[in-house]
């Protein structure tokens, strides 16, 4: 060897690194695949994704179209926040929409309400009719245990479907996103990020964010534990009290099934504060649909969800 | 928040079946305040479901149904925490011999490794494998977590002779230096917390060693490589002669005003905008996400690598490689490859399997067998094109491959270059 390796801390923050990792799986992804798309909600997650892609590729446009499935079930608030953002990043936005598939009578309303595991069919016949074969999430390990063995490049099969057994090992760099026709790969750039890196980012970055993130009064009703906001999905029963609170969201996803928590957060960094103290993590406290048994993400996955 | 100036150590935990991993990563992550109540209330409901008396903290990361079914990890689990003093990434992989590719994954993206072992059981062929598999792997930090000491009624003389044992086989593999600390997982002893039960030892705990270990970075005489991942051109009025590479430093770092070489090709040029993800840089450093502008409009597409002009990377079609088979399929002298190196894949051909590993001692012991999934080997690879290669132990990232398969895109095996130039098997 013609040089030593000193131990000296590294000038990159841990932020610095997670940011230049993304980057890399992004422009790793347009370098490699055909056609790609971004999976945006409007969620705080996907309003990361997109402000990364924007850092990747500038001073050119962002290379790739976004989808949101849309479930029918969404906060107003972020519908119009989704506008805002695709236009301010000049990015294509493509909606799906869970309700046409009920209409059309391919989809069934399910007893609870709950639309999230409605998404997977209209994404997978999005995928396959624009011929997408990377998809973009911004799904990350430290959410549930099924995600925290998903690779960044994970391949999926011509029916959407993750298998835990034939994943590909992913060694230094080196991402291998070789897929049949008909297959696709799900990409996962925030996978080593965790619920407090992405505050720490959005407040370091100056993202704006929905304003439900941020504590608000509102009417909501308790149901198993949670917090839940009335509206046109069904809820509440008429044995659920409705009352004002002041709340914020710390996901967003379908109204029937993310709940708020009780919250005098009023900025990014009160948020951080909030979180520094939570003894409840980010899906356990606001997510119904993960409750649902000990394998539902992997479950899920399994039928070609996210 | 001043958290926003820690650092980042990203650490891997290997061990045999029931040396108790799990069981270690669960207490650690439960000593740090890393588990929620609604996670450790799951994990508690479950246990108390199979008739434990207390929680079975290793349900914290056997995350698939398979993994529950059979009570064992089966795939790379990656864990975050962090603590006042910095933040941790977790690779936390299986010790089953059918699930080593998962462990080469894991130690691949780390900076130390945790071996675990069992004070009963004492160094087994399964930890002779795994050192092996560090070794060949570079890793530079090893910290051997001496478990289950309540077995061993906290015997010092019992650790020491262990501690011995796992000295020689570090030095026969030429592992410079390791720490040896001696541990109960189940009950969190020398884990976050110092023990009660072992006066004896004046060494650090698990967490200490981890927060005070230096994260490895590389000074400024490592030689500049940069894999050109994505040519950004925005083609319009604004920004109509803008042509940026865009890429990771790979190695060492970059400044305005450098002159670099651009190779295969060998074309010479000059750095002179270094475009950040914020905005413009004096100089990039190694793992940072740029893209750079250079004084000459040269065609330059995905694939080529940025080397410093001083120390390039040898250009060479014929290369001698570690690999370690990560695939069902075994890999023969003769098989056709794609090879994925850097931000380049090109086909390739095994010329020959040029000997396969005894685990115990890194010596090639058979020749011209093919080898089989788990089976670390020496081959000699020509590719269909030139391209920059380096030694693995002086650049990893641009000393390191993959091979995939042809027909079903399968990660066939990893390779870690040992040399460019022909050479025959020493025995």
């Amino acid at each position: 060897m013609w040089f030593t390796y000193v131990t000296a801390t590294s000038k990159l923050t841990q932020l610095d690194l997670l940011e230049s990792e993304a980057v890399h799986i992004m422009r790793e992804t347009a370098g490699t695949f055909e056609r790609t798309v971004l999976l945006f909600s409007g969620g705080k997650d996907s309003i990361v994704m997109l402000h990364l892609a924007a850092k990747a590729f500038a001073p050119a446009r962002i290379p790739f179209v976004a989808l949101h499935v849309d479930t029918g079930h969404n906060f107003p608030e972020v519908l119009d926040f989704r506008d805002k953002c695709v236009e301010k990043y000049g990015i294509e936005l493509k909606v799906a929409l869970v309700q046409d598939y009920i209409d059309a009578g391919k989809l069934e309303e399910r007893d609870d309400g709950t639309r999230n595991p409605l998404q997977t069919l209209p994404l997978l016949d999005a995928i396959n009719s624009n011929k997408y074969d990377a998809v973009f999430g911004g799904g990350r390990r430290d959410e549930e245990k099924a995600r925290a063995k998903e690779r960044i490049f994970s391949l999926r099969n011509e029916f959407g479907q993750w298998d835990p057994k034939r994943q590909r090992p992913e060694l230094w760099d080196l991402y291998n996103g070789r897929h049949k026709p008909g297959e696709h790969v799900r990409v996962f750039p925030l996978s080593n990020w965790t619920e407090f890196d992405i505050w720490q980012y959005i407040a370091r970055e100056k993202i704006d964010l929905p304003s439900i993130y941020f504590a608000h009064t509102r009417s909501v009703f308790n149901r198993s534990g949670m917090w839940l906001a009335p509206g046109e999905w069904g809820g509440p029963k008429s044995s659920e009290e409705v009352k004002p609170l002041q709340v914020r969201y710390r996901t967003v996803g379908d109204m029937s099934c993310t709940g708020a928590v009780v919250s005098s957060a009023v900025t990014v960094e009160e948020i951080i504060v909030e979180i520094l103290a939570s003894t409840v993590t980010e899906r356990g406290a606001t997510r119904a649909d993960d409750k649902l048994s000990e394998a539902a993400m992997e479950d899920r996955k399994r039928e070609g969800y996210f | 928040m001043s958290t926003d100036t820690r650092d980042l150590l990203r650490f891997t935990t290997v061990g045999s079946v029931d040396d108790g991993k799990s069981t270690l990563v669960g207490r650690i992550l439960h000593d740090t305040k890393s588990i929620l109540v609604d996670t450790m209330a799951a994990v508690e409901s479950v246990s108390k479901a199979r008739g434990l008396t207390q929680a079975d903290l290793a349900l914290l990361t056997d995350g698939l149904r398979s993994e529950r079914e059979q009570g064992i990890t089966i795939d790379v689990a990656y864990r975050y925490f962090s603590t006042a003093k910095r933040s941790f990434i977790l690779n936390d992989t299986p010790g089953h011999v059918q699930y080593t590719r998962n462990m080469v994954t894991g130690a691949s993206n780390a900076d130390v490794a945790v071996i675990l072992i069992d004070a009963r059981q004492g160094i087994l062929e399964q930890t002779q494998r795994h050192l092996t598999i560090l070794s060949l792997l570079g890793m530079k930090r090893i910290l051997l977590a001496v478990n289950k000491m309540d077995l061993v009624d906290y015997s010092e003389l019992r650790f020491l002779e262990i501690e011995k044992a796992f000295k020689d086989l570090s030095e026969a593999l030429g592992i410079a230096e390791f720490t040896a600390i001696p541990v109960c997982a189940l009950i969190g002893d020398n884990v976050v917390f110092e023990s009660n039960s072992m006066a004896w030892y004046k060494g650090p705990t698990i967490l200490d060693y981890l927060e005070s270990v230096p994260v490895l970075t590389a000074d400024r005489t490592e030689p500049f490589r940069f894999p050109v991942q994505y040519v950004i051109r925005p083609r319009d009025d604004k920004f109509h002669d803008y042509r940026a590479y865009a890429g990771k430093v790979a190695h060492g770092t970059v400044k305005v005003g450098d002159q670099v070489i651009v190779q295969p090709d060998g074309r010479k040029s000059t750095v002179v905008a270094i475009d950040g993800l914020s905005g413009p840089l004096e100089e990039a450093v190694t793992s940072q996400s740029v893209a750079l502008r250079l004084s000459d409009d040269i065609d330059i597409s995905r694939g080529a690598l940025i080397s410093g002009i001083t120390n390039p990377a040898t250009v060479s079609d014929l290369l001698i490689a570690n690999v370690s088979i990560l695939s069902d399929h075994a890999l023969d002298a003769g098989d056709r490859v794609y090879f994925q190196h850097g931000t380049k894949v090109v086909l390739a051909i095994v010329e020959s399997i040029i000997g396969k590993y005894d685990l115990n001692s890194l010596t090639p012991i058979s020749f011209n067998e093919e080898l089989q999934l788990n089976d670390l080997g020496v081959v000699k690879i020509r590719l269909s094109q030139e391209l920059p290669l380096d030694r693995f132990s002086d650049l990893p990232k641009t000393g390191s491959f993959l091979l995939v398969n042809q027909f079903n895109g399968a990660t066939i095996a990893a390779g870690m270059i040992t040399t460019d130039i022909e050479l025959e098997p020493s025995i």
